[in-house]
Formats: structure tokens, C-alpha cells, sequence
């Protein structure tokens, strides 16, 4: 603890969102830090790095304008986010200001921004079904509370539709409905717009933390974060079911290698940092429900896959931390099948665990496996065909063709619909029993 | 042995600081965290701290503490979960509630928990260093205690006792305990390592018929996200013939390993009906705990399994995945600033994992007896691509290759293993065993059931040209039977009875699956069409 507060006009330099500061004393990582422009705007700013007494800070906020006059006020305390349940309503920006126009809220408590992990022996084991209206999710990759499922999208498919329609739809089992939190990296205006309108027409709860695309960087990296202990307090300090959407993940990797360029850190794949696994690990780790605690963090973040490839580092590393994804297709798109779901390299880890009796239906697992089996014949089929001919094949490859198509249009889509589960396995059995496939 | 922080950069802290060996363990910051000194300068430490650096302060002291990052030893290890540097989480969960905070003071065993101690020497004895003085049962495994240095007994416990208090005193007054500290990156010794005969029953088909394992032996399986890694480490784990597991969550997920207790918990083992928890120990630094300590989780668990090992046991140690320690150590390396090799990894990466595989082995240990560490790893490899250098690393060493396929997982074919491209380096000797044990036509099926798959693989080139109906009938045929292997016996349900497939069945389905091709072939060569000779009742699907 400090006496008195600590000012420095020793900037020795400033490039980007970074900042030298020399001969300071005592101070520690993490520590935030404001900084008194020449024109007498105050940004804030962190602790990155300090190497004896020189201190590496990270700037959140515009750079422009600044000289290495300007003042730095240490602040003696680390980072940690206002939580209270009249965040409810609100929407915020990447520093957790509000921008909707009304006053500040009073902080019931502090949270670390960065959060803690949740011991390993206090996770429940997420059990319980969600349904969200899609048959392809519902019943083929079932979502289940505390799961962390991505859905990864490509350049111009409808991942936001998806996305909001999910927000929209998602129901518990036991009928009860989500708070959702919102976080928006590096969104366009419109799109911004679009999902605001989607939380609005909800009717339930949300918090909206909102980064622009022409809004700072570094704030990127903030938001998620906020958006994440705002979750946990909800969740595990007011017993909420709280789903969590973040949309871009791109956008927030993107800005990750920003800032670690700045760095001058050692490049991995594609210039992403080396760390970046862990990194993503500590968002999407932070999903889950924990023991005697009534409440869960339900994740559902957005990717959208750089030419459109699943094993760029972006989807690649996600894939490999989340419990599943949802693949969205351009060539089932084009057909105009929504949601255009690719249920093949689609996966929800945690299904087992929500489906069956008690939980959906007891013959879920069947139907599902059923359906799974023989549309991969049929797209296998559809490889054959592309070679010998629809004339060349035997009759068998030729059913599972038509049961591809019929699949892909029926089951998968499903316009503005919403399915219960029953509808949704019932889109499936009907299938199957048209086309005299059995389920075993 | 005392300093002061100077520096900090992430996880490495660098410290003026005089007195401290390299690889000694300190304790960084007020709040104590734990750090091991990875480089040495003059009258400087660089540090790698353990725990988040977040809020640790410059000028803050660091004190020595004269020893290495070790683990304890001792009954009351099994059932556990522990984090990456040993810290029981169940203990600490009820010290500190459901997040993980930084707490000292938590010791790995139990020391509160009642041993039976039964002595095998009296008041009076003179022994030497490593005599066995007595032993603790713990469930169905016997600790030796072994003495630390010569001398005589003065006093001596038996019965009911505790890990805290000295089950014996030496005439000087120094005690022997029941539990012991070994540092994690050192191997305990043996007296020789012995060749690896016996497999190891994994109880998945694919593996235990094409591609098997054996005691003291390694194996790798790589493979993209969504291929089943984790749920063939966890099948392996509740199925496989070893008197213990070891079970690493290396960079994982939290919701894995719950769900991984759940079921651990209310399983019975098939060969003791115990609880399996009862044979399993855990070892877990989820993806979003310090990368750091996930380096040392390895270690830590390895040095345990070695410890069992020690005490005749085979044991088994899973780790999912090296993928995620081989990346902690690159975040360790470039915050070291070294210079980097391929991919960033630094160059170090491939002898340390050898040297870490090496750990694995049958061996005669120290007390004459016969005991056993096999490895069972995954790999995460980036964009689901083999030459990256983890995966290439891990090839050089292992003995056991079973590549996950990402075609075969997503027509939701488990195991999803590769079986042209998989390889078994003790297939050869560890056939003769099953050929005199479990069938006598092991070897021969064995055989045929390789050349069928790799018949197939030509076969369906041209069938994609011609169409299936342009095959002849013995290919067609051919095509029937690998469906069925592929299907009836590569495949298998981890989520039904079908889970595990003893060495006996597995001969019983493969057989019949041939038997049923045998007499396909001859009916052909009767002139039969494909669907009598198939038999009538069987309708080709």
C-alpha cells in the first residue's frame, strides 16, 4: 500500500498501443495506470512487462495525440470489474463504460477481470439439455447448459442469424430462459445493430459489452473478459442461467497478434502468438457449472473461419479447447437451406450426457447415430456420383443419394422455424421410416 | 538464500538473488508462489513462476528453499486429483472454495489420515540406507518404509499411525517416515531394465489385435480436434490390464475431468470390483491453469507412476495431451527469450520428450521385484497436420503409432484409428504370446486381416471408376468382409457393453468374420452367384 500516489513524466517511448516508462519504483504487474494526455484527456492503461525500472505499458485507448510528457499515474491496485445484478439491462464498451446513456451502476462487489479457474473437483458435470430450435443442434449436436460450442462460419454465411436465432429460441428443459451476455468484438455497425435488435426483441435479460471495428484494439481483449466475470458473478453469485455470445473471435485473435507484434514477441503460426491456445483457453475455460451452485456459464462464441478454412490457427485452436462445433456450410447456403448446418465435421462433445430418457427422448442416441450413419454414405455417394454417374451406381448408393437431399432440405432445414425437441426427432424417424432405413 | 524481485515478464521473474542452485525451488512474492530458477547469473535468478504473476510487485522477497520441485511419496497418493505441481485439489477446493487460488500449506498426502503400520525390524536393529523397516497397506497396494541412512533403531511404532509422526527414531533422534520426497525431474532408479515381452490389454480391438502393446512399452495417438483422443484415453483408462493408472489432464478441458471423476467414481474396475477411482490417481492442469505448472505436470505425474512402478506394480500412465505440455514449454522457452527452432518450439523439444519416454520401461526395480510404466500419449497436432514437430518428435521415439483419422470420425467410425497408416513396433513379439495363450490362429488372422484392409483400399480406387457393379464377384465379396471388419470389429462402441473386448472374443469375431469369407470364396469357386455363396441367409448389405 502507498502513501502517496506515484506520477512519472518519464516516458522514454510510445509506439502503437505500448508505452516505455523509465525509473519507476515499486510497482506490479498488472497495475492499471492512467495516463494525463497534453490536452488533458486521461486514458488508462497496464502493466505489461517491468524489467528493473523500466515499466512496459499497455494503452487502452487512442495514442494519438500523446508526447512523452504526459503524465502516468500508478494506481497501487490490479484491474478488477464493478459486478452488480443492475448490470442487467445495460450495455457497455470494451472498458466496461456504459454507453446506453444512463448513470454508472453501484458495484455490489469486485471481480478479477482476468477470473480465476474453476477447481476441476468443483465442476458439475453439464447434464442438462438445451434446446435451441434447430434440429441439427438439438438433435445431432446437442447443446447442454455449462457446454462451450462454438459455431464456426465462414466470409458471408448467416452465422449472426444463427446466432440470434439461438438467442431467440433457446429454451431450458425445465422451461426456464437464459440471461444472456453479449460481447461484440470489432463488430461493423451493422451488424451491431442487427443483434442489438435481436437481444431487444428477446424479452429476457442481457448485458451488452460493445466493441466497434473502429473502436480501440486493445479494448479486444478487455471486453470478452468483462463479459466473462459479469457471467460468472451472475451465474455463480445470483444463481442464473447465463448464456454467454461472443462474436468475433477472429476479430478478438486478430487483435491479440496485433498487440503481441507490438511486442516484438516471437511469432507462431501465421503470426499468431505462441500463446495464443492458452489465451483462448482462459475465455472459454471460464464456461461451466460448478457444484452446489445453482447457476451455469454456457458459451457460445463466433468464428469466422479465414478462407473458410477449419485448420487455420484461429478454428483450429478453438476446436481444440471447446466442447464441439457447429460447421456452417457455403455450398448448403447456396441451396438455400437454413440453417445451413454441416452436421458431418459438426460435434457436441457433452451430448451424450443431455440426451435419452429423462433428459430428451429415449431413443435420441439411436435416431441420431441413424441419421448420421447413412447421411455419410450419402455424401460419400455423392462422391461416387461426381466420378461414375448417378447411371453408374447400384441402387443402394442411389437411395442414400436421394436420402442426402431429402435430409440436407427436411431435417437440416428448417427456414424460421422453431422445432421442439419432438418435432426435431420426429423430422428425423419420419425421414428414416421413408426411406425404409431402420433405426439401430 | 533470500533476494529481491527486480524484473517480471509473464511468468519469469528475475530475481538478485545469490545462493540458489539451478532447478532449485523458491518462493516468489509475499503471496509465496512457487517458482523454479531455470537460469543463473551473477548475483541473478531468472525464475519460472508456477502461479499467475498477476499483482506481484517489484522489490518483493524471494526466499530459497534449498531443494528441487519434488513430489511426496507415500500411501493415500491413489484417488486423488492433483494439480500440476502436486496440490490435492479436493483439499484445496475445501480450503479455498470452487476457484483455484494460490495456498500454501496443503500438503499432497493426508497427514491427518490413520495408517496401519506393520514393522518388520525391532527396537535395537541396526539397518542400512534402503533396508525395509515395515510396511502400510493401502487398499490393495503394500508401501514399503524404507529407512533413509544406516543406523540403529531406537524406537519403533506399530499399528495405527500417521504420516506426520515418525514411525521409527534413530539413536540420534532423526525419525523415519512413512512418506518420502523425490524431485520430479529426476528418474527413481531400478536395478536393470527388462525387455518388453507381456502386452498390455487395452481391451479396443483395433488395437489390441493390429496394433499392440506392450508392458513398459509407448504409444502416440495424433490426431485432429473432434477424433476422439480423449474419450479413447479415457476408455483405455477404466479398460486396460494394469494394477494402476495415472491419468494426465495435461492443457484439457475442466469439464473433461469432471465428468472423467463422475464416472471413475461410480465404475467398477472389472478385475477387482472396486471402484476404478480406487486404481486411479489424476493429474490435471486444465488449459486455463499456469502454463508453467502444465509443464511440470508430467513430471509429476511420471515420478509417481514410478514410485508404483517401484512397489511391482504395473502401471499405466495416460496423458492427454503432449501436445499441450510440448506448447507450455515453447511459452516458457519464449518468455526465456531463447532462440526458437521449428514452429517456435524450442530446440531442446525432441530430446526432452525422448528423455521422458525413456522413463517408461520394464524393469527389476531396486527390491528385486518385476514392475512396469507404460505410456499411452495423445497429440493435438495444429490443423490435424502429422509433420509438425511434436508429433515428429514423438515418432522418433515411440513404439506404438496409432494415427486418428479425421474421415473416419466424422462418419463417427470409433476408435477412429487409421489402420494403414498406424504402426506397431512390438506387433511381432507380442503376437506369439497371444498366438500360445488366447488363439492359436492369432498370428494367421492377424495377417489376413491386413491383407484384406489393404486389398480393399485398391479395390475401392476402382470402384469409384467403375462402380460398384463392375467388380467381380470375388472382389465384391472382399469388399463385404472388410465392411464387416470395419463395422463389426475396428469399430466399437465406448458407450456400450461393447466397450471392452477381452483377447478371447476378439479372436471369436474375427474368426467367425473370416470363416464367413472362407466360405464365401469357396462357394464362388463352386460357380455359385455372390449372393448364394454368401449363404442364404446373410442378404449382402
Amino acid at each position: 500500500m502507498r502513501l502517496c500516489e506515484h506520477r512519472y513524466r518519464t516516458i522514454s517511448s510510445v509506439g502503437g498501443p505500448l508505452m516505455f516508462v523509465e525509473g519507476v519504483f515499486s510497482v506490479r504487474m498488472g497495475e492499471m495506470v492512467r495516463i494525463i494526455y497534453p490536452d488533458g484527456t486521461a486514458v488508462a492503461g497496464e502493466v505489461l512487462k517491468i524489467s528493473g525500472r523500466t515499466v512496459l505499458i499497455q494503452v487502452f485507448g487512442e495514442t494519438a495525440g500523446i508526447d512523452l510528457g504526459a503524465e502516468v499515474i500508478f494506481s497501487d491496485t490490479v484491474r478488477r470489474a464493478p459486478l452488480a445484478r443492475s448490470m442487467v439491462g445495460r450495455v457497455f464498451n470494451g472498458s466496461f463504460e456504459p454507453i446506453d446513456g444512463l448513470p454508472p451502476f453501484i458495484p455490489e462487489q469486485w471481480g478479477e477481470v482476468s477470473g480465476l479457474p474453476i477447481n476441476p473437483t468443483a465442476r458439475a458435470c453439464p447434464e442438462e439439455f438445451i434446446e435451441t430450435g434447430f434440429t441439427a443442434i438439438d438433435t445431432l449436436n446437442t447443446l447442454v447448459k455449462g457446454q462451450k460450442l462454438p459455431i464456426f462460419s465462414c466470409a458471408g454465411l448467416p452465422s449472426r442469424e444463427v446466432a440470434a436465432g439461438i438467442l431467440r429460441n433457446a429454451r431450458l428443459a425445465g422451461g426456464g430462459e437464459f440471461v444472456v451476455v453479449f460481447v461484440a468484438l470489432g463488430l461493423t455497425h451493422h451488424d451491431y445493430s442487427f443483434y442489438m435488435d435481436a437481444l431487444r426483441e428477446m424479452g429476457t435479460g442481457f448485458v451488452a459489452f460493445v466493441n466497434r471495428a473502429d473502436e480501440p484494439v486493445v479494448e479486444r481483449l478487455l471486453a470478452p473478459r468483462f463479459g466473462l466475470t459479469c457471467a460468472e458473478y451472475l451465474a455463480f453469485g445470483c444463481a442464473m442461467d447465463v448464456l454467454v455470445v461472443v462474436t468475433d473471435i477472429t476479430n478478438y485473435c486478430d487483435a491479440l497478434r496485433e498487440i503481441s507484434t507490438a511486442r516484438e514477441e516471437l511469432p507462431g503460426r501465421r503470426g499468431y502468438p505462441g500463446y495464443m491456445y492458452s489465451d483462448l483457453a482462459s475465455l472459454y475455460e471460464r464456461a461451466g457449472r460448478i457444484q452446489g451452485t445453482a447457476g451455469s456459464v454456457t458459451m457460445l462464441p463466433v468464428v469466422t473461419m479465414p478462407e473458410d478454412d477449419i485448420t487455420h490457427p484461429i478454428p483450429d485452436l478453438t476446436g481444440y479447447i471447446t466442447e464441439g462445433q457447429i460447421v456452417l456450410s457455403r455450398e448448403l447456403y447456396q441451396r438455400g437451406v437454413f440453417p445451413p448446418v454441416d452436421v458431418l465435421p459438426s460435434l457436441s462433445r457433452l451430448m451424450q450426457h443431455g440426451i435419452g430418457a429423462g433428459h430428451t427422448r429415449e431413443d435420441h442416441r439411436r435416431v441420431a447415430d441413424a441419421l448420421y450413419r447413412h447421411y455419410a454414405k450419402g455424401r460419400y455417394a455423392r462422391g461416387l456420383e461426381a466420378v461414375v454417374g448417378r447411371e453408374g451406381m447400384v441402387e443402394a448408393d442411389r437411395v442414400m443419394l436421394d436420402f442426402a437431399d431429402a435430409f440436407e432440405v427436411e431435417v437440416i432445414g428448417q427456414g424460421a422455424d422453431r422445432r421442439a425437441i419432438g418435432a426435431s426427432l420426429d423430422a428425423g424417424t419420419d425421414l428414416l421410416r421413408r426411406f425404409s432405413l431402420e433405426v439401430t | 538464500m533470500d533476494g529481491i524481485i527486480t524484473g517480471i515478464s509473464g511468468p519469469t521473474v528475475t530475481v538478485a538473488i545469490s545462493g540458489v542452485k539451478l532447478c532449485d525451488m523458491v518462493l516468489v512474492g509475499r503471496a509465496g508462489l512457487i517458482g523454479e530458477v531455470v537460469r543463473l547469473e551473477e548475483e541473478k535468478a531468472i525464475v519460472q513462476v508456477y502461479e499467475n504473476t498477476l499483482g506481484l510487485g517489484i522489490g518483493e522477497p524471494v526466499a530459497g528453499t534449498g531443494r528441487q520441485l519434488t513430489v511426496s511419496l507415500g500411501p493415500g497418493l491413489v484417488s486423488n486429483m492433483y494439480d500440476g505441481l502436486q496440490r490435492p485439489l479436493e483439499r484445496v477446493r475445501a480450503a479455498v472454495g470452487s476457484f483455484v487460488q494460490p495456498c500454501r500449506d496443503i500438503p499432497p498426502l493426508d497427514t491427518g489420515a490413520e495408517w496401519n503400520f506393520e514393522p518388520d525390524r525391532k527396537v535395537g536393529d541396526e539397518v542400512g540406507a534402503g533396508d525395509v523397516i515395515g510396511r502400510i497397506r493401502e487398499g490393495a497396494f503394500v508401501h514399503p518404509v524404507t529407512a533413509p541412512c544406516a543406523g540403529r533403531l531406537e524406537q519403533m511404532q506399530s499399528g495405527a499411525c500417521t504420516l506426520a509422526e515418525p514411525v521409527a527414531r534413530y539413536t540420534d533422534g532423526s525419525g523415519v517416515f512413512a512418506q518420502q520426497e523425490w524431485p520430479v525431474r529426476r528418474p527413481r532408479p531400478f536395478r536393470r531394465k527388462l525387455p518388453s515381452v507381456l502386452p498390455l490389454v487395452t481391451g479396443q480391438r483395433v488395437i489390441d489385435f493390429l496394433f499392440p502393446l506392450v508392458r513398459g512399452g509407448t504409444a502416440i495417438f495424433p490426431g485432429g480436434f473432434g477424433t476422439g483422443k480423449t474419450i479413447l484415453e479415457q476408455t483405455i483408462a477404466k479398460f486396460a490390464d494394469a494394477d494402476l493408472v495415472v491419468y494426465v489432464g495435461c492443457g484439457e478441458r475442466g469439464n473433461e475431468m469432471a465428468e472423467l471423476l463422475e464416472e471413475f467414481r461410480s465404475l467398477r474396475d472389472q478385475r477387482s470390483g472396486a471402484s476404478l477411482l480406487s486404481r486411479t490417481i489424476v493429474v490435471v492442469n486444465t488449459s486455463n491453469m499456469p502454463v508453467a505448472a502444465r509443464e511440470a505436470s508430467i513430471y509429476t505425474a511420471v515420478t509417481m507412476a514410478e514410485y508404483y512402478r517401484d512397489l511391482g506394480l504395473h502401471v499405466l500412465l495416460l496423458a492427454d495431451s503432449i501436445s499441450r505440455w510440448g506448447e507450455a514449454l515453447r511459452e516458457i522457452s519464449s518468455s526465456l527469450e531463447e532462440m526458437p527452432g521449428e514452429e517456435g518450439y524450442p530446440t531442446y523439444l525432441s530430446s526432452r520428450l525422448a528423455a521422458f519416454f525413456e522413463r517408461a520401461g520394464a524393469v527389476e526395480t531396486l527390491s528385486g521385484v518385476i514392475g512396469s510404466l507404460t505410456m499411452i500419449l495423445s497429440v493435438s497436432p495444429p490443423g490435424g497436420d502429422f509433420s509438425e514437430p511434436v508429433t515428429q518428435s514423438c515418432l522418433r521415439t515411440t513404439g506404438v503409432f496409432l494415427m486418428l483419422d479425421t474421415t473416419l470420425a466424422h462418419s463417427r467410425h470409433y476408435p477412429a484409428i487409421n489402420w494403414s497408416q498406424s504402426y506397431s513396433l512390438y506387433a511381432a513379439g507380442v503376437t506369439g504370446h497371444f498366438t500360445a495363450h488366447v488363439s492359436p490362429a492369432w498370428g494367421e488372422m492377424q495377417q489376413r486381416c491386413r491383407e484384406l484392409l489393404l486389398r480393399e483400399a485398391t479395390l475401392r480406387e476402382v470402384a469409384e471408376i467403375v462402380g460398384a457393379e463392375g467388380l467381380q464377384d470375388a472382389d465384391r465379396l472382399l469388399m463385404i468382409t472388410t465392411e464387416r471388419i470395419r463395422s463389426e470389429f475396428l469399430r466399437q462402441n465406448a458407450y456400450s457393453d461393447d466397450a471392452f473386448c477381452s483377447p478371447e472374443k476378439t479372436a471369436a469375431l474375427m474368426g467367425a468374420i473370416l470363416g464367413s469369407h472362407d466360405r464365401g470364396e469357396a462357394g464362388l469357386k463352386l460357380g455359385l452367384s455372390l449372393d448364394e455363396a454368401l449363404g442364404g441367409g446373410r442378404v449382402a448389405s
